[in-house]
């Protein structure tokens, strides 16, 4: 059985990392919000997995939470958002795909090269979802600098926070607070958000942000 | 009890004047709920200390929560004045006013969380929520230029504060690896008696999570370039906050997590990455107050200085540096917020927040225009003002321990004051430009308040005050 639920555990981590990446490489606005609905669902799946094998039953609320949200309302809503502002072509990117995803593997080497040394009392399978965990937030933050469009920079927030998921329900033990205050915060984030896509564009009439900066440049 | 009634009151009072139509109506409500939060926190400062499993109240925090329940009491008397303003000059709507009121008691809440929760976890949120509010509070002009600070500040304090969670995850982390579960492995209290027999290289780890996430919510240099815009495009009551509340709550974040890891003997030292940082910023930001061009981003710029200038001092450590620290948090608050109430009157009077626009404003408003004189003599750190005090105390303390950084030091201070220096000579003394026409504002009584406190302080501090800083001082180690 704990072989089966360190294979399992390691499984759903790995996925959820692949999709970080799979995120790096999309062109297309709506391949990138199913790849993050993608993301979603294994991410719940694995808080749902550390739910039955820590018998810890709070974590079946965080994977429904995650469900519910990640691959359900927010993919909708945003899928609604880019068919209404009609766009969904092609990703501007401030640094190309290949130069991208070697960066990407740069930082996971960096992470596991960090992590793993430090952690070395802990738990081994905790200490494995850690660093995957730091992984996938630090290519959800390369994902927010190498993609110019606001859409996918939220989405790539909100990656960011699929790793702080990950990483809350592998540590053993970890009081619902934090798990809860993630989920609430991508909610309220998100509505924001949403607030500020409507705004930018009743403004700027885009959402690519280098318009927004010609305002950064007129001065101090 | 009176914890609950804390958090309660600010609570309610944002339920209540979001619904509360009117601005009379919304403004003496703040200004009530606001009075009565200071009141609560005087009782909890004076009150006992106590811990339960999700608040606390000792010295470190007492301190913070009166000082913080006061400067929200004095802005929202100054808010009154602010939006009455706004209201008859038709910049903002009804709607807009009494949203701004509950996002006004909503922030309180958040700060005043975070000052007492005894859980990383529920600070995280409170602090989390802190962001939310006050960017809805910076876009509430709806400006293009308001909007993209509000975006810029969303992004990059989300960021931050993302990863000030990973760290607080990898606290609770290393609390496991001493045999540490549960809700008690997130209280402040037992963390600090547990933390000698933590991983010390895990908690090396989550501190620099930690320092860089809380550290962008204290607009340290180089992760600040959020505050300037943020402090500029929004209500400027909401600046004043801002300098003198929200900065201060992020470095508590940050001190208390020095605390864990002073008390780990594993654990690296801090003190050189604070005094890193705190440099950096200090030198950073006296450099870059001499070319700006909009009054607000210049105090903000002052703000990132002054907050470098206190992780500095708790870098150094020790009683006198520490010592330094919490008065020139308190001096920094109280003087930074009075100076933004005058600038956001004088900017009120001309239309306009450029330094350029804004200058002959002691011959056209006498009143106001010496306030702020006085505010700028007493933040640019001359003598016989608090911040005057608390630097001079800070830089006894450098010298003892190491001389080269005194030096360097006096240099970011040096480079401050003249940036400072010539920008007040333009604001307060040059002529007025030609056809500027001034619309009537009323001199903001809190302005004089909190000019009174800083000079009271920088000339005599009581001997019960001073035993109390001394104490906390000690807790910091």
């Amino acid at each position: 059985m704990a072989g089966l639920a360190y294979d399992v555990a390691h499984l759903l981590a790995g996925t959820t990392l692949l999709m970080s990446f799979a995120l790096l490489y999309q062109r297309r606005l709506s391949a990138v919000v199913k790849v993050f609905a993608i993301q979603g669902l294994v991410i719940a799946l694995a808080a749902a997995w550390q739910a039955h094998v820590q018998a810890a039953t709070h974590l079946y609320l965080t994977a429904a939470i995650a469900f519910g949200l990640k691959t359900v309302v927010i993919p909708v809503a945003l899928n609604r958002i880019i068919r209404r502002l009609g766009i969904h072509r092609t990703i501007e990117t401030a640094l190309g795909i290949a130069p991208t995803m070697l960066a990407g593997v740069a930082l996971v080497a960096l992470t596991i090269l960090l992590v793993l040394p430090i952690a070395a009392g802990s738990a081994l399978l905790t200490r494995e979802i850690i660093a995957i965990a730091l992984a996938v937030v630090l290519l959800g933050l390369l994902m927010m600098i190498t993609r110019r469009n606001a859409v996918t920079q939220v989405i790539g927030f909100m990656s960011l926070e699929n790793g702080l998921i990950l990483a809350a329900v592998g540590v053993q033990g970890m009081p619902l607070v934090v798990e809860m205050s993630v989920a609430f915060s991508v909610l309220v984030a998100f509505l924001i958000f949403g607030v500020f896509f409507f705004q930018i564009r009743e403004r700027f009439d885009s959402l690519e942000l280098h318009y927004l900066e010609d305002v950064r440049d007129r001065g101090p | 009890m009176t914890i609950l009634a804390l958090l309660g009151l600010p609570v309610a009072a944002a339920a209540l004047l979001a619904l509360l139509p009117g601005y009379r109506a919304g403004a003496a409500g703040n200004i009530a709920a606001s009075g009565l939060t200071f009141c609560v926190a005087i009782a909890v400062a004076l009150g006992e200390r106590t811990a339960d499993a999700l608040f606390f109240v000792d010295d470190l925090n007492a301190y913070l929560i009166l000082l913080t329940a006061f400067a929200g009491f004095t802005t929202s008397l100054y808010s009154a004045g602010y939006l009455g303003h706004e209201q008859r000059h038709r910049q903002l709507a009804p709607w807009q006013i009494r949203f701004y009121h509950a996002m006004f008691q909503a922030f309180m809440a958040t700060m005043l969380l975070a000052l007492t929760a005894n859980n990383i976890g529920l600070m995280w949120v409170a602090v989390e929520g802190a962001t939310l509010t006050t960017a809805l509070m910076v876009s509430l002009y709806r400006t293009k230029p308001a909007i993209e600070a509000a975006w810029k500040y969303f992004i990059l304090c989300g960021v931050g504060i993302a990863l000030a969670l990973f760290g607080t995850i990898l606290v609770y982390l290393a609390a496991q690896t001493a045999q540490f579960h549960g809700i008690e492995a997130m209280a402040w209290t037992e963390l600090q008696l547990r933390a000698p027999r933590f991983d010390g290289a895990i908690l090396d780890i989550a501190f620099v999570f930690l320092l860089i996430g809380y550290g962008t919510k204290a607009g340290l240099v180089p992760l600040h370039a959020w505050l300037p815009d943020a402090h500029a495009e929004g209500p400027t009551p909401i600046s004043a906050v801002l300098s003198g509340l929200l900065l201060n709550v992020a470095l508590y974040a940050l001190l208390r997590f020095k605390m864990l890891l002073g008390a780990n003997p594993q654990a690296l030292a801090t003190g050189p990455l604070m005094i890193a940082l705190g440099l950096l910023s200090l030198l950073v930001a006296g450099a870059a107050l001499y070319r700006r061009r909009d009054v607000k981003k210049l105090f903000s710029y002052s703000s990132i200085e002054h907050m470098g200038i206190v992780t500095l001092a708790f870098g150094i450590g020790g009683p006198v540096a520490n010592f330094a620290g919490l008065l020139h948090m308190a001096m920094h608050a109280l003087t930074k917020s009075a100076i933004f109430f005058a600038v956001g009157s004088l900017a009120q009077s001309r239309g306009s927040q450029e330094i350029r626009a804004l200058s002959g404003a002691v011959a056209r408003h006498p009143a106001i225009g010496w306030g702020l004189v006085v505010a700028v003599l007493a933040i640019a750190g001359l003598p016989p003002f608090g911040i005057f005090a608390a630097e001079f105390m800070l830089v006894t303390a450098a010298v003892e321990h190491m001389p080269w950084l005194a030096a360097a030091i006096v240099v970011g201070l040096l480079l401050a004051f003249g940036g400072l220096i010539r920008h007040l000579q333009s604001i307060a003394f040059a002529p007025a430009p030609e056809g500027a026409k001034d619309l009537r504002v009323a001199p903001p009584l809190p302005l004089y308040l909190h000019l009174a406190l800083v000079l009271a302080a920088g000339l005599y501090l009581p001997p019960p005050l001073v035993g109390w800083l001394r104490q906390i001082a000690g807790m910091l180690g």
